[in-house]
């Protein structure tokens, strides 16, 4: 695939007033200030890039735009008029439609349904489904969409047709501002040159784009300007034409590393393999082969959508692999349910601990028990007589073993997740997403864990948005990307190297397939 | 997985179909005739009651809520309209007008209890039925009130073989299909049964749809009691409780293919399941059943076809590698994997 530069065919332009004008955009959560001082000028036509790694701020600014979020302070401006919403449908009927990456849309109901829920056409009195159907058949016409039928159930569409359905609602309310999420994470190939043409079909009427993306190919493709955002502050705004891969990236990243992590602790060494993959796969993950050891902290990068999780579910029995052998401390399983697996001494620790880590309204104990006591019933007696010493290594720091989970910060219900987990005794210990959502005092000793369990032998398998976290704790780095093994690096690797990797661009190494 | 599926209306009317058939053997081996105008009346009638509860009871379900609390409203419309009625012809009108709008009252205050403190319509319901269950029981001793001869004439009068009862349960279904298919207001009822967050991000004011529903609902259930008023003269405190309609309506509201989570499904699945359950009821009377056996009947059928409807209903994020292509492993390669120099090169593993 060739890289599209300067799409000479949506520049605006000069002249034009801005469609959307920006200034001063400050978001705080708590005292806690998440975006900072942000300033954008968006013309008509105009696609800009919004770019960033996780938590720099560029969810927030959508929100605030999207009327999800109220700025803090600053001035959002439609028009040269300025806005303020209070509700989300405040600002699609200004004109500032967004397509978040969780759809809002109905599964059971039809397109032309979705499209116009809230505002059916009716004709004497009831709702004129016919004219619903026409409509919505236009508004996909007019983006260049042919063969989705409008009266088919949304569920029955897949991924890249539910995000054209939000389009195409998106220019039913005449938007004149459409905001992407991570547009492309679940699309293939070919849906994204769809994708890309509707976006070119919208700034040729004028809509302007605000599109958030990791893959960076994609923002020079499709973008004029880009907008980089850092620990919520903006630090650049620039041209495409001014900018090159290289130079964007280290915009991105080239941070100052304000974590820090502990060293292996004396003695870690790699041993025996634990856990090996051979061309394994099931419907998300492909051809994965991987060599996990005692000892060892692997790293697992990658883009959002790009697999990761899904690796891990495939070893975990979540989704069973399906092709490929698995190899357990030199024994071939194939665990086909989190049972089979947790006997087959393998642990989770799920990137959602409140929804799939924790029961919220139990207690400490009942939670630290819980899979033992599934699982391993007979362990149970021993297990909890040693439940006070496994949260006093983890430094949970709670009134009473008997206090409801939900009370707890987000570090130690995180902690109370380890306890639950290394309650099994496991010999692989999967990690994802560990310190998502905890403060800095715990992510700390979630690292010096990690680091003990290492010494212990296990072998720990960690996958992480954060790429300070995957260099910082890895003896290796495995880089995912469209549900493959793109890679592996070496725990040197700087963050470019590594987002690279991960997104498939790096002038002069690029293969055309 | 395209749009050619076939659709849980389809398999409800097809049950429907295979249980009439069964009966008429099972009829016909009992040396009767299924196809009799008695025993269609039969039938017809005893749809008639659950039917009304069930249109009711759909709404409610599709918008993502439950009543427990109907039998208790079909007994207070069946004591109070006997009640007010006292056996004159003069009574009818107020009788209906004044039962019907009580009921409407419960159900918007169902619904409002639902809506506005976000208890589920469960419990809510629950909690009402009971109230409504105490009130009778303390107020009524035996059956209360008389029906106007004029009145019973609603259950008794047949146009052609077709009970009047039925046609008037038959026009709420058309006229609840109408609303749910051709008015905002049903478009919205989905959209909150759905999914109620979704539904708000559009803009939607998701109290009104639940709060008719529930109001509806009530409605329904004070005109089947008026209904019971009609057939057995007199009000009676414990009719409704004894018909089981709560629970039986729901069972046969997802056995005509409404998600019980709400935001999927129609009136017409429910008249097939109300009808299959007067079918069965209706064969195993044939057969001389024990009662108790009956219930295991209607309880098997209840489950089977609600698995039936899960099984369909198992839904998995699409697979990116949907079936890997089995052919020649060595030169697939996946499209646009870029492989950057200096990483292990992997192939698509073929199928095993």
């Amino acid at each position: 695939m060739r890289r599209v530069t300067s799409p000479t065919d949506s520049t605006p332009a000069p002249t034009q007033a801005p469609v959307l004008r920006v200034r001063g955009v400050t978001k705080s959560f708590h005292g806690n200030v998440v975006l900072r001082d942000a300033d954008l000028d968006l013309l008509p036509g105009q696609v800009l890039g919004l770019v960033g790694e996780n938590g720099a701020g560029k969810s927030t600014l959508m929100k605030v735009l999207a009327g999800v979020h109220a700025p803090t302070s600053g001035t959002v401006e439609l028009d040269g008029s300025e806005v303020t919403f209070g509700h989300p449908v405040q600002a699609q009927r200004a004109g500032i439609s967004t397509v978040f990456q969780e759809f809002n849309l109905l599964g059971e109901r039809t397109v032309a349904e979705n499209v116009w829920l809230g505002r059916e056409p009716r004709r004497r009195g009831l709702v004129d489904v016919a004219a619903m159907v026409r409509d919505t058949t236009a508004l996909l016409e007019d983006l260049g969409v042919t063969g989705l039928d409008a009266s088919r159930r949304v569920r029955s569409l897949s991924v890249a047709e539910q995000q054209i359905v939000e389009i195409a609602k998106a220019t039913s309310l005449d938007a004149r501002v459409i905001q992407m999420d991570e547009p492309t994470a679940a699309l293939a190939d070919h849906e994204v040159a769809l994708l890309y043409s509707i976006i070119r079909t919208l700034t040729g009427r004028g809509v302007a784009i605000v599109y958030v993306s990791h893959r960076l190919k994609e923002i020079f493709d499709l973008c004029d300007v880009v907008t980089v955002l850092k620990d919520g502050a903006q630090v650049a705004t620039e041209p495409i034409a001014a900018l090159d891969e290289g130079r964007l990236v280290r915009l991105m990243v080239g941070r100052t590393l304000d974590a820090f992590f502990p060293d292996p602790l004396e003695g870690t060494a790699p041993g025996e393999t634990r856990l090996e993959l051979r061309g394994a796969g099931n419907g998300y993950v492909d051809g994965v082969d991987l060599t996990l050891r005692a000892g060892e902290i692997v790293g697992v990068a990658g883009l959002q959508g790009s697999g990761r999780t899904e690796l891990l579910e495939a070893v975990f029995g979540v989704t069973p692999l399906t092709r490929g052998e698995m190899t357990l401390a030199g024994r071939k399983v194939r665990p086909r349910s989190p049972r089979q697996a947790v006997r087959a001494g393998i642990a989770l620790i799920t990137e959602d601990r409140k929804a799939t880590g924790l029961a919220l309204n139990q207690s400490i104990l009942d939670n630290t028990l819980g899979v033992v006591r599934a699982v391993f019933p007979r362990r149970t007696g021993g297990v909890r007589r040693d439940v006070p010493r496994l949260l006093s290594t983890l430094a949970v720091s709670a009134r009473a073993l008997s206090q409801e989970v939900r009370l707890l910060s987000g570090g130690n219900q995180q902690k109370v997740v380890l306890a639950r987990w290394l309650a099994t005794d496991p010999a692989v210990v999967l990690m994802d997403e560990p310190t998502r959502g905890v403060d800095v005092g715990a992510k700390y000793s979630i690292y010096e864990v990690m680091r003990r369990l290492a010494a212990d032998g296990k072998a720990v398998l960690m996958v992480s948005s954060e790429l300070p976290e995957v260099i910082g704790m890895s003896d290796r780095i495995l880089v995912m990307r469209d549900g493959r093994l793109a890679g592996e690096l070496p725990p040197t690797s700087s963050e470019e190297d590594v987002l690279a990797l991960a997104t498939g661009v790096r002038a002069g190494e690029q293969v055309a397939s | 997985m395209r749009s050619s599926r076939i659709t849980s209306t389809t398999i409800v009317y097809g049950v429907l179909l295979l249980v009439v058939v069964a009966a008429a053997l099972i009829t016909a081996g009992q040396g009767r005739n299924f196809f009799s105008t008695g025993n269609l009346d039969n039938i017809l009638t005893a749809t008639t009651i659950l039917g009304l509860i069930a249109i009711g009871q759909t709404l409610v379900i599709l918008v993502g809520s439950l009543d427990l609390s109907v039998p208790y409203v079909v007994s207070l419309a069946s004591v109070v309209g006997g009640g007010i009625m006292a056996g004159q012809a003069g009574g009818i009108v107020p009788a209906l007008l004044v039962t019907l709008l009580l009921c409407g009252v419960i159900g918007a205050v169902n619904g409002a209890i639902v809506a506005g403190l976000h208890v589920h319509g469960f419990i809510a319901t629950l909690g009402t039925g009971l109230v409504l269950s105490g009130y009778l029981g303390s107020t009524y001793q035996g059956s209360s009130g008389l029906a106007a001869f004029e009145f019973r004439l609603l259950d008794a009068t047949r146009i052609g073989p077709v009970p009047l009862a039925f046609l008037l349960m038959l026009g709420c279904a058309g006229l609840a299909v109408l609303v749910l298919r051709r008015t905002r207001l049903g478009h919205h009822l989905y959209a909150v049964g759905g999914n109620a967050e979704v539904a708000r991000m559009s803009g939607l004011r998701t109290a009104v749809p639940v709060v008719v529903a529930h109001t509806t609902c009530s409605v329904m259930s004070g005109l089947a009691g008026l209904v019971l008023l009609a057939r057995l003269g007199v009000g009676q405190p414990t009719v409704g409780s004894q018909g089981g309609y709560d629970l039986m309506s729901i069972a046969a509201v997802v056995l005509g293919g409404t998600l019980l989570a709400g935001g999927k499904g129609n009136i017409a699945g429910t008249l097939a399941g109300v009808a299959i359950f007067a079918v069965l009821d209706n064969a195993m009377g044939v057969m001389e059943l024990n009662p108790f056996l009956k219930d295991v009947v209607r309880g098997v059928v209840i489950v089977v076809a609600v698995a039936v409807y899960a099984r369909r209903e198992l839904d998995r994020r699409p697979a990116r590698f949907d079936r890997p292509p089995a052919a020649d492993p060595g030169t697939t390669k996946p499209p646009g994997s870029a492989t950057p120099a200096g990483t292990t090169d992997k192939t698509l593993e073929a199928s095993r």
